[in-house]
């Protein structure tokens, strides 16, 4: 019929594991970006969509096109480098923002800056 | 029997990540303050980046790996740039 039904059984079901594995930790970490209380808490939740989620999925894509292919197929590592390199450069960069613009305000629920800093 | 379970396994992760989506979209249009939208648009484009492998796995096209690359490219030079519009007032200095 189509082209998943060339995988091999084993294949089959380690792909559909690794996929369904992927989305729920990026379902997971959506859901306590929802529910979480304040932006502190709620930076934490999306990293386990951007980190386990994406590696899963990663995980799953390779593993789907080498058995198809019959050759390893890496592209899908490039990604992987690259949101391990940028995942924490953005968040570090936007919670320094959030706070930064907390102090301005003069709001009492994030710390003072320190005299050296 | 085990490709009737990676059908569903693909199908059901999609439909996981729409709800993921929505949920940051809900985030986007709720979230009291800027740096929450912003983080809300990261997180949304994280899911997206997700979907579309899942997309290229269904569809057996390695094509949509380069396009799921070009989104996290890009994602993260937009958060930089809107980090550091919230940190400044502007983007360039």
């Amino acid at each position: 019929m189509n082209h998943l039904d060339t995988l091999p059984p084993w294949a089959a079901i380690l792909v559909a594991v690794l996929v369904l594995l992927g989305a729920l930790f990026a379902f997971v970490g959506s859901i306590g970006l929802l529910r979480l209380k304040n932006f502190y808490q709620r930076v934490h939740a999306p990293t386990l969509g951007s980190t386990l989620g994406a590696f899963f999925m990663l995980a799953a894509s390779i593993t789907c096109f080498s058995v198809l292919h019959g050759r390893p197929i890496f592209n899908e590592i490039l990604i992987g480098v690259f949101l391990t390199l940028t995942t924490p450069i953005t968040l570090m960069l936007l919670v320094r923002a959030a706070l930064y613009r907390d102090r301005e305000e003069g709001s009492q629920d994030v710390p003072r800056e320190l005299p050296h800093e | 029997m085990s490709h009737q379970l990676l059908d569903a396994a693909i199908i059901l992760a999609q439909l996981l990540l729409l709800l993921a989506m929505s949920f940051s979209i809900i985030r986007m249009v709720r979230g009291p303050r800027a740096q929450d939208r912003v983080l809300a648009l990261d997180a949304l484009y994280v899911n997206a980046m997700i979907l579309l492998l899942t997309i290229g796995i269904r569809t057996g096209s390695v094509l949509y790996v380069e396009a799921s690359l070009i989104i996290a490219l890009l994602g993260f030079a937009a958060t930089v740039a809107l980090s550091k519009f919230l940190m400044r007032g502007q983007v360039i200095e």
